[in-house]
């Protein structure tokens, strides 16, 4: 277990330098979530008022887009440089790569939700009725959510062709659970409507169920090659 | 062997016309719906057909890929039977959301490792994942159906197409969706583990099979939408004609399965044959009879 | 007697949808025997 944490958190520590050091994705990445924002205000009209009540389903759709982009750069810097071949070989278990490269990712799409949010705010006026605390564990649970599987779908979609639409091709069905619980959760937070426990708690099982199965089979992906 | 197929045929022929007899014409028409609803009779064993088909595919999946080592192998058949025996027991332990049976789902987690160990006997080796890729089709053949006849019934009974918040409805989508994925992944997938990844991506919409429709469920509780279909009991005469249509559909969905079956065996032969002409030489001999499909030993 | 149209709609699309899978099986069918009796020749 040791072992474990100390890989994931090395390889974890070295995309974020790279990261850093480029920030080439992380610069077009930002832009293009301020550019997804822009657009949905444009298409649905922020005075509406109706807005609180689809406010939920915007920002998450918006969100899932920003984060497929970002989800197809996940093996991309591996893939040209041979690193899975010598991974495979390596005695490191293969399940420390997907972690860093999923909370790697959980980190991105953090940082991208963290730009969207205040935007949607502001386009759309919104305010939370209901208890607004209960939205951070809801953007937690449903970021891991897509990024977990996100990561796994994009190590899958690596020896196909159209390898770019794979990914959310794999990954819509699959998240729909998970896309219902932060769309209802948000929108019954902001309208305060109903109570968000359910889907706190749905996002929850989601993000155990998957990130098992993740886990458990990763391996085979990763030699899928 | 082969002359059973033309025999099945005939005899599925004249199944799949006498339902469709009972369907229109026996069955009586119902008090508030009128003739319309007879489509229940072509939309249920379809979806149930369908439901089948890729239950079979998951377990040929789950197996598939734990017959790869040895150390999953034996893990795999102690954890199917512990499944179904928990399984049964929570089924009448827990409390269940409104319209479902608890002995609807013992039988479902029993069936589970009876499939395993049956599907492991007559499917050995590759013999599974051939099975899985003819499941998975047949069955998106039959949840298109169900998909397109659902809509049709509900415009004239409901005077909508569709309602997101319909639980059934929407859950068949979402299972729709991920098994078309299954057979895109499969096709478009040079890697020469294709059949181990497309048999992950069946236990992932395994798992999210019951996410979805408890999302919906509790969706629903909160959002009140039409139902369409209704619940609660039907006429036991109407139950009786919606019996017959089943049974005459899986005759039929077997036979279109045995046939997608073989065609996926000639097709790996071929393949096969291709392979050994370009490692050996093109004015080579060629061994075509080499099996295709042998049963996987040790790797 | 309009509703009577869905009805008649929803049996005909059914066998529509398996009649077209069942031809696709049968042309693969076909296209393959055809490699096999090439293969078989050469």
């Amino acid at each position: 277990m040791n072992s474990l944490w100390s890989v994931t958190l090395a390889t974890l520590a070295k995309d974020i330098r790279l990261e850093w050091r480029s920030k080439d994705a992380l610069n077009s990445m930002l832009f293009f979530s301020l550019l997804v924002v822009v657009i949905f205000s444009f298409s649905f009209d922020p005075l509406a008022e109706e807005s609180r009540r689809i406010a939920g389903g915007l920002i998450w759709v918006a969100i899932l887009f920003a984060a497929v982009v970002a989800l197809n750069q996940t093996w991309a810097r591996e893939l040209r440089n041979q690193v899975l071949d010598a991974y495979r070989v390596s005695p490191a278990p293969a399940n420390a790569l997907f972690l860093a490269k999923a909370l790697g990712n959980f980190i991105f799409v953090s940082v991208l939700e963290a730009l969207m949010a205040p935007l949607f705010i502001v386009f759309y006026n919104l305010r939370a009725v209901g208890p607004a605390w209960q939205l951070i564990p809801i953007a937690l649970l449903g970021t891991w959510a897509l990024v977990v599987n996100g990561t796994f779908f994009a190590a899958m979609s690596i020896r196909t062709r159209s390898r770019e639409i794979m990914l959310p091709l794999l990954l819509f069905p699959v998240s729909i659970p998970a896309v219902i619980g932060m769309v209802a959760g948000t929108t019954a937070i902001l309208t305060g409507d109903d109570p968000a426990h359910f889907w706190i708690i749905l996002l929850l099982t989601y993000d155990v169920v998957f990130t098992t199965a993740c886990l458990a089979l990763f391996e085979t992906v990763l030699q899928a090659e | 062997m082969k002359r059973a197929f033309p025999i099945l045929a005939i005899v599925t022929a004249v199944l799949l016309a006498y339902a469709l007899y009972q369907a229109l014409v026996v069955a009586p028409t119902d008090a508030q719906q009128g003739d319309v609803y007879r489509i229940i009779y072509y939309h249920v064993p379809s979806a149930w057909t369908a439901f089948l088909l890729f239950f079979i595919n998951f377990i040929a999946s789950v197996r598939y890929l734990a017959d790869g080592k040895p150390s999953t192998r034996q893990a795999a058949k102690w954890i199917a039977v512990a499944v179904g025996v928990a399984g049964a027991v929570a089924a009448f332990v827990i409390p269940l959301p409104g319209g479902i049976r608890p002995s609807a789902i013992a039988t479902t987690v029993l069936a589970i490792p009876v499939f395993y160990f049956l599907l492991g006997k007559y499917f050995p080796g590759e013999k599974l994942d051939v099975l899985a890729v003819t499941t998975a089709e047949v069955g998106v053949v039959f949840c298109t159906i169900v998909l397109v006849t659902g809509p049709i019934w509900a415009r004239p009974v409901w005077g909508i197409w569709w309602a997101p918040g319909d639980i059934r409805l929407t859950s068949t989508l979402v299972l729709w969706l991920i098994y078309v994925s299954y057979l895109i992944l499969r096709r478009f997938s040079d890697s020469a583990q294709t059949q181990k990844l497309a048999a992950a991506l069946a236990v992932f919409g395994a798992l999210d099979v019951p996410l979805v429709y408890f999302s919906i469920w509790f969706f629903r509780t909160q959002h009140p939408q039409p139902v369409i279909g209704g619940g609660g009991s039907m006429d036991p005469k109407m139950l009786d004609v919606l019996m017959i249509s089943w049974t005459a559909f899986l005759f039929f969905a077997f036979l279109v399965c045995w046939s997608r079956y073989r065609l996926e065996i000639l097709r790996r032969e071929v393949e096969q044959a291709h392979a050994m002409q370009s490692l050996s030489g093109a004015d080579s001999s060629v061994s075509i009879s080499s099996p295709a499909v042998s049963t996987r030993g040790s790797q | 007697m309009n509703a009577i149209k869905f009805l008649y709609a929803a049996y005909i699309v059914t066998w529509l949808i398996h009649v077209l899978y069942i031809g696709t099986i049968v042309h693969r069918f076909s296209r393959l025997r055809r490699e096999m009796k090439e293969f078989k020749r050469k």
